[in-house]
C-alpha cells in the first residue's frame, strides 16, 4: 500500500507583545483544525505566542529568487519614496 | 467528618491515575505514528505528571499531619507497591494500537474534565486550587482526544473497525469512574469532593454525542470492572510499576 503523507502546513505565531504573526516553521496535519492543535503542541510549548495562523504550504505563492533583480533592485535607488524630508514637530516625534 | 486518612486516600486516587496514565503516554515517546502526535501526547503526559505532582505534594502534607513524617512525592510515586496504588483500572490498560490509546484517553479526559470542574468548587481550598489549574490543561486534552475519536471513527474502514474495537474493549473499565465508595461519600458530605455518580449522566451524554459524530456505536454492556481505587489491580499495573520504579529501587536515592 502506498504511504501517503499528511499535507504540510506553514505556521505563524503572534507573541503576546507582538503585532504581527511570525513564521515559525511547518508541520504535517490532516486538516486545518488539527494543524492549529499540532502547532499549539509543537510551537507554543515555551509560551511563544497567543495566536496561531496555519496555511497549507501548497496555498502559498512565493516570488522566485531568480526574479530578485527586476522585482527589488529598482526600489534601492529611489530615495524620494522614503518619508524622511518632513520636519517633525516635537509633539509627534515618536510616531 | 473527613479524617486525614480519608483525604489522603482520596488525593492518592487522583494522583495515581494521573501518574500511571502519564507513564503509559510516555511509552509512546519515539514511537508515535507521526512526529506531531509524538510531541502532542508527550505534552499531555507531562501535563498529567505535573498534576500528579500537585496532588502528591498535598497528600504528603496531609500525611505529615497524620503521622509526623509524610513521604515525599518521589517516595509516594516510586516506592509504593501495586497494592497501595489507587489509580483507575482504565489507565493501566496497555497502549495497544493508536485507537486503543485514543479510546482510553477520551474516556478518561471526558470524565476528568467533569470531575475537575466540580472539584474547582471544593470546600477544601487546596483541592479547588489544584483542580482549577488542572482544568485548563484537561480542557485541551479532551478536545484533542475528541478530535481523534471523530477522525479515526469517521475515517477509513480500517480506522473505524479499530476504533470501534477499542471503544468496546475498554468500555467495562469506565464504570469505576462513577462508583462511589466510603471515601467518596465521606468527602462528599463535607463538600470537599463531588459525588462520582453525578458525573455519569453528563459523561454518557458527551461520549454518546462524540461517538455518534464519529459514526461509532456506543457500547451497551452493563457489567463493569472495579477495584483500582481500592488497590486491586490488573496484571498490567505490575509491568508499569516495574518499568517506572526499578531504578529508584535498584539505586535508592539516585539523583540526576
Amino acid at each position: 500500500m502506498e504511504r501517503t503523507e499528511w499535507p504540510l502546513w506553514e505556521i505563524f505565531i503572534r507573541s503576546q507583545h507582538g503585532l504581527a504573526h511570525k513564521h515559525v516553521g511547518s508541520l504535517h496535519a490532516p486538516d486545518a483544525e488539527m494543524a492549529v492543535k499540532n502547532a499549539r503542541d509543537v510551537y507554543t510549548r515555551r509560551n511563544e505566542g497567543v495566536s496561531i495562523w496555519v496555511i497549507r504550504s501548497a496555498d502559498i505563492t512565493a516570488s522566485s529568487p531568480g526574479e530578485k533583480e527586476p522585482l527589488f533592485e529598482p526600489a534601492n535607488s529611489k530615495v524620494y519614496r522614503h518619508p524622511t524630508f518632513f520636519p517633525m514637530p516635537d509633539e509627534v516625534k515618536h510616531i | 467528618m473527613t479524617t486525614d486518612r480519608d483525604l489522603f486516600d482520596y488525593l492518592l486516587r487522583l494522583a495515581d491515575s494521573d501518574l500511571i496514565l502519564a507513564q503509559r503516554l510516555g511509552e509512546w515517546i519515539g514511537h508515535g505514528p507521526v512526529l506531531e502526535e509524538d510531541i502532542a501526547f508527550a505534552n499531555v503526559g507531562l501535563d498529567l505528571l505535573g498534576q500528579a505532582r500537585m496532588w502528591f505534594a498535598y497528600a504528603s502534607e496531609v500525611e505529615t499531619r497524620m503521622t509526623g513524617r509524610g513521604r515525599t512525592e518521589d517516595e509516594l510515586a516510586l516506592l509504593r507497591d501495586g497494592g497501595d496504588f489507587r489509580n483507575l483500572l482504565l489507565v493501566e490498560q496497555p497502549n495497544g494500537n493508536y485507537a486503543d490509546t485514543i479510546a482510553r484517553q477520551f474516556y478518561f479526559d471526558a470524565w476528568h474534565q467533569l470531575l475537575l470542574t466540580k472539584l474547582a468548587r471544593s470546600a477544601d481550598a487546596r483541592i479547588a486550587e489544584i483542580a482549577a489549574k488542572a482544568l485548563k490543561e484537561v480542557t485541551y486534552h479532551v478536545e484533542r482526544s475528541t478530535d481523534w475519536i471523530i477522525r479515526l471513527g469517521d475515517g477509513t474502514d480500517v480506522s473505524r473497525a479499530r476504533m470501534q474495537a477499542a471503544i468496546d474493549v475498554l468500555w467495562p473499565y469506565t464504570g469505576e469512574m462513577f462508583t462511589a465508595d466510603t471515601t467518596d461519600r465521606v468527602l462528599m458530605v463535607d463538600g470537599m469532593a463531588c459525588d462520582p455518580e453525578s458525573l455519569l449522566a453528563p459523561w454518557r451524554e458527551r461520549v454518546g454525542a462524540v461517538l455518534s459524530e464519529a459514526t461509532l456505536t456506543l457500547p451497551s454492556a452493563e457489567w463493569m470492572q472495579r477495584g483500582g481505587k481500592q488497590g486491586v489491580h490488573t496484571e498490567h499495573l505490575g509491568h508499569v510499576l516495574a518499568e517506572m520504579q526499578w531504578l529508584q529501587r535498584a539505586y535508592p536515592g539516585a539523583q540526576w
